[in-house]
């Protein structure tokens, strides 16, 4: 079985910060950490090859110092690396992205796809979706358990407001994984040795046989206009007294707030 | 202080570290109150590999160095001294294996040693025999194609919870301590059962259980080295396992370090940060530099033995003697510093203390390491 597992490299912060300027999120003076659902994501892979066996491949589409992020995959015992890396992908968003990327989980090949249910920084949770409908798959979201893999028929529960569904589904398939789902595992000391020796494959739009006007910001559809905090809501006013006083009250306000 | 470790020994501080500080210092106060063997700290240590660096690489480890053992000791033992002497006993039960195994019992023993599957446990002490080993009561009689073994362990480390057993006993009474003898036992073997647990003053993570031999027989091919080698193989694995206790020591002072300050920068009295007293002050830089002066002759005596130097007796004495005289002064003053908060088990400052006066005690006393150290100083003192 091949697993391919999505990794983003985000700035280690609770508080992103923007820039007004250009929108885009300021990562200078900010150390880089693997998205913190993508490690939920990384052990439910690894949890995977140990229960079903297989090979484990990680995916980060970023700048070359993402290449980090996927050595750090393969000190926690992911098998393979990749990364995507080329400057006609800058200014992709989420639709060129999981284009791009989809492009290359169809070259390395696979049975299930695992991304983390969304990026800390931009929190749109849009691109696993999107992978999963550029390689015309079906996609299970905020998985909380995988339940079992027989005969190419996945059976998931997928963790709802309210309670979960259990949803079967065929091979190949893509899910989103919720924190939920395991607790991931530390380095292990060999792994880390492995991971600073190994070199990790970097695929370039050429290498992915892609049209330039389909990828980077050329084939980003979505124009952020303007990215701003909204302003937090007026206090409302209380009411006091008696229930008769309030409703009393209450009336008169809302004829003058609709009359006056 | 730059100790100049090597990219994998930085790596490996960097994984120990994380470790203690993600998964043992959440758990240490609560292992210390139910005295539970922590088997799921032991799981993650395991999965991270951290058995394997006192196992050389042709049976499962990474290298078998002394110096990658105390850089993990030291580092679980700032989050907690009890998980980390389960972790560092099992180095002592190893190390007898590693160094007079022939290669079918290193073949058999060390790889699941090195994975973490299993842990070993080293048996010696008994009742009547704790200084003076070779007073030791424990028999192992040759039948046949086996031994038979009579007598009770106690205070041993990862008694009743590890799988794999070097055990110390007489082949031959009338020879005194030429007549001990050293054997690998399975648990599980008939005859071999466990005892009473004790209730510490401190290590409670750690587990201390009497081990009792009654007509245990295992294989002939359990004897390590020959017959009549029990003492020097005692000997030779507590000079490779006494830097370990000492990186033990050493963690100890530094976790007790850590509190203290974070408690002086904190603490207000008069208007001020305790850490801006001189009294304060003179403490901490005190405390600081013994455990640096600890660390320093630590590492020093794991590298010695690392690079082959070949009689290292009185160096490991001394590392053992300073670093747990200096956990047990430090850690004290850490409680001092703490004052009335220290004393409370609702602060974790008074379990230092008490996880560190056991490395003043356990693979040879202090008085013992003295004794070490003199009779080698007289020995170099006669060959000039």
């Amino acid at each position: 079985m091949k697993i391919v597992v999505c990794i983003k490299q985000v700035p280690e912060t609770t508080e992103v910060k923007i820039n007004p300027e250009t929108n885009t999120l300021v990562r200078e003076g900010v150390q880089s950490i693997i998205n913190p659902f993508d490690m939920y994501a990384i052990e439910e892979a690894l949890r995977l090859k140990e229960r079903f066996g297989g090979e484990t491949t990680a995916i980060s589409m970023g700048p070359p110092q993402a290449a980090e992020a996927l050595r750090q995959a393969l000190s926690l015992g992911i098998d393979n690396a990749i990364l995507v890396c080329d400057r006609a992908f800058a200014g992709s968003d989420t639709w060129a992205t999981s284009f791009t990327l989809a492009s290359a989980i169809k070259k390395s090949g696979f049975d299930i796809i695992i991304c983390g249910k969304q990026a800390s920084d931009g929190d749109t949770a849009q691109v696993g979706p999107g992978i999963s409908a550029h390689l015309d798959i079906p996609q299970v979201t905020y998985v909380r358990k995988i339940e079992s893999i027989i005969n190419g028929q996945i059976k998931v529960e997928r963790l709802m407001e309210e309670g979960f569904d259990i949803i079967e589904s065929s091979l190949p398939v893509l899910i989103t994984v919720v924190k939920e789902i395991n607790e991931p595992r530390l380095a292990s000391l060999k792994n880390m040795m492995r991971a600073k020796k190994a070199v990790i494959t970097q695929w370039t739009y050429k290498d992915l046989e892609l049209n330039e006007a389909d990828i980077g910001l050329n084939g980003s559809p979505t124009k952020v206009v303007k990215i701003f905090t909204p302003p937090p809501k007026e206090k409302g006013k209380l009411l006091e007294g008696t229930t008769e006083e309030i409703v009393r009250n209450l009336v008169n306000s809302l004829k003058g707030d609709i009359c006056g | 202080m730059d100790y100049l470790l090597t990219e994998e020994q930085k790596m490996l501080q960097e994984l120990s570290r994380e470790i203690a500080r993600e998964k043992i210092k959440p758990v240490a106060g609560e292992y210390d109150k139910t005295e539970e063997f922590p088997w799921p700290i032991m799981k993650i240590l395991a999965q991270s590999d951290l058995f394997s660096v006192f196992v050389p690489s042709e049976y499962g480890g990474t290298g078998g160095s002394v110096m990658d053992l105390c850089i993990v000791t030291e580092e679980l033992s700032r989050a907690c001294g009890g998980i980390a002497v389960c972790y560092a006993a099992s180095a002592l039960g190893t190390f007898p294996i590693i160094l007079f195994g022939n290669d079918e019992q290193k073949k058999k023993y060390l790889p699941p040693l090195a994975k973490g599957t299993s842990i070993a446990a080293f048996g010696l002490t008994e009742p009547a025999a704790g200084s003076d080993a070779s007073a030791i009561q424990t028999t192992a009689k040759k039948v046949g194609d086996h031994y038979v073994l009579n007598g009770t362990k106690h205070f041993i480390t990862n008694g009743g919870e590890a799988d794999i057993y070097t055990i110390v006993a007489m082949t031959d009474k009338t020879k005194g301590a030429r007549g001990a003898s050293a054997f690998i036992v399975e648990r599980g073997t008939p005859g071999f059962t466990f005892g009473k647990k004790e209730d510490k003053l401190g290590i409670r993570a750690s587990v201390t259980r009497e081990l009792i031999f009654t007509d245990c027989k295992i294989p002939a091919a359990n004897l390590l080295s020959k017959e009549g080698m029990g003492f020097i193989i005692t000997m030779k694995t507590f000079d490779m396992s006494r830097p370990g206790v000492a990186a033990q020591a050493l963690g100890i002072a530094q976790g007790a370090i850590d509190i203290a300050i974070e408690y002086a920068n904190e603490r207000k009295q008069f208007g001020k940060a305790i850490s801006s007293f001189q009294g304060i002050q003179f403490m901490l830089a005190d405390m600081a530099t013994k455990t640096e002066a600890a660390r320093a002759l630590v590492y020093s005596c794991a590298r010695a033995i690392d690079s082959g130097s070949k009689d290292v007796a009185k160096e490991s004495a001394m590392a053992k003697l300073f670093a747990s005289d200096v956990a047990m002064e430090v850690t004290t003053d850490a409680v001092q510093i703490l004052g009335g908060y220290g004393y409370m088990k609702e602060y974790p400052a008074e379990k230092f203390m008490r996880d560190a006066k056991i490395t003043q005690i356990y693979e040879g006393t202090n008085q013992i390491q003295r004794n070490i150290i003199a009779l080698g100083l007289i020995k170099e003192s006669k060959k000039k």
